[in-house]
């Protein structure tokens, strides 16, 4: 890396376009699986929640899960996916947005106050509406919680899926790395940092918005 | 073509048996590299979280930092920091330590903060010194959660060593990098079962270690 700077701003500047398409690219590979995860999450923590019994070896099983390297996820999963196919990458991430949600869904639909529950049905309402207006709203700051984990720790792992084939700004350090030049791997971090911010803010507000009365930080354990 | 003939292609090939592509060396290499950057973050970490997890100080940037550090590329911070300082285990130490001291850092952190406070203020009563506080009840009383946050960065950390293949370096992801890049997928495979295999292990070590290794009285759940 003789002479060449860190940073050469110009070619920032004539690569906006560029940045930009695999910043949306990121986007999409990292946060769908998020979504698709809490999807999941929900209905199988409320089964874990009414059969208890059901919750360790799911737990257990997505605690494994959680700790299978990516890399070697997604090499694995080629054969079924294909190389350089989102699938590759999207499919592991959903399944570590699912091991962080799962235990947050289940610890949140717990939290509910048993007088709570009790004096809701004691209103009249049925388990469904209990459930939608007020279990869900109270696991709300427990769910939102686990989402920032999920989400920033996929936004991370989503630029490994770049050794792949496919991982939006991932790219931009094999790039980089290749033509021993550094501008694109800066770049890369950069976004990779405020792309997870954004979304972490987004969260944040959503939770504001969503449970007003949960000022105070809910501590996640991962 | 299916796993099991991929499998056994990769694993009775006799590279994989002597000399420097062997499993034993190539295992052997990961795991230095992988404790390397667990000792150096536990060093640089274990101490300070500890002393702000007593002093309550600086809970808010704690927190903020191990957000900060779980959104940290680190494919982009081992290629960059190659570029930078050049092919080497100190370059690719740099972003491991980077990933796990925060997790140290918050165990800690949060194990300290979390002693029972009746606790703490007996052990002030009858005259312990701040010092002696930390030391013999606070510190103990952090074990569990240490042990929990030593266990999540050594996976991590084992799991990420693996991209540093990419830039050259040994270890198991060797296998994943050089079949990727020879379309040798006999040897991708093998290497990511290899990777996955030694992160298991780690976390059955750990749960060995929670179950065993503890003074009864601080094993929990």
């Amino acid at each position: 890396m003789d002479g060449e700077p860190l940073v050469r701003w110009g070619w920032i500047g004539d690569h906006l376009g560029y940045l930009w398409g695999l910043l949306r690219d990121h986007a999409v590979i990292s946060l769908v699986p998020v979504l698709i995860g809490l999807a999941l999450a929900l209905p199988l923590g409320l089964l874990c929640t009414r059969f208890p019994r059901l919750y360790q070896p799911l737990a257990a099983v997505f605690n494994v899960v959680y700790a299978l390297p990516s890399l070697a996820v997604f090499v694995v999963l080629i054969p079924y996916t294909g190389l350089a196919t989102r699938e590759t990458v999207m499919l592991p991430l959903t399944c570590y947005a699912l091991a962080v949600l799962l235990p947050t869904t289940v610890d949140g639909l717990r939290a509910v106050p048993e007088p709570v529950r009790q004096a809701a049905t004691a209103l009249g309402y049925g388990p469904w509406r209990r459930l939608a207006a007020v279990e869900l709203p109270s696991a709300v700051p427990y769910l939102m919680a686990g989402l920032r984990v999920a989400a920033v720790s996929s936004i991370s792992l989503a630029s490994v899926g770049a050794l792949v084939g496919r991982g939006g700004l991932g790219y931009l350090f094999i790039d980089g790395f290749q033509r021993t030049f550094p501008t694109p791997i800066v770049a890369g971090i950069v976004l990779v940092g405020l792309l997870a911010l954004v979304t972490d803010a987004v969260l944040l507000l959503a939770r504001r918005l969503l449970a007003p009365w949960a000022v105070r930080e809910t501590a996640v354990r991962r | 073509m299916n796993w099991f003939s991929w499998l056994s292609a990769f694993f009775t090939d006799p590279d994989r048996l002597h000399g420097p592509d062997s499993i034993v060396h190539r295992v052997s290499e990961h795991l230095i590299l992988s404790g390397e950057a667990l000792g150096l973050a536990f060093v640089l970490a274990v101490p300070l979280g500890l002393l702000l997890g007593y002093t309550g100080r600086a809970a808010a940037l704690v927190t903020a930092l191990t957000g900060a550090a779980r959104a940290l590329p680190t494919l982009g911070l081992v290629t960059l920091a190659v570029l930078v300082a050049g092919v080497g285990n100190t370059a690719v130490l740099v972003p491991l330590v980077a990933l796990a001291a925060p997790v140290l850092l918050v165990a800690a952190c949060e194990g300290v903060r979390g002693t029972d406070p009746d606790l703490r203020d007996a052990a002030r009563g009858i005259g312990l010194t701040h010092r002696q506080v930390l030391w013999q009840v606070c510190v103990p009383w952090a074990l569990p959660a240490l042990l929990a946050g030593l266990r999540t960065a050594a996976v991590q950390v084992i799991a990420t060593a693996t991209v540093a293949a990419y830039v050259g370096l040994g270890g198991l992801g060797r296998y994943v990098v050089d079949g990727l890049a020879t379309k040798d997928f006999p040897q991708t495979l093998g290497g990511a079962l290899l990777v996955v295999l030694l992160a298991v292990a780690t976390q059955l070590l750990f749960a060995a270690l929670n179950r065993f290794a503890l003074p009864a009285g601080l094993r929990r759940r």
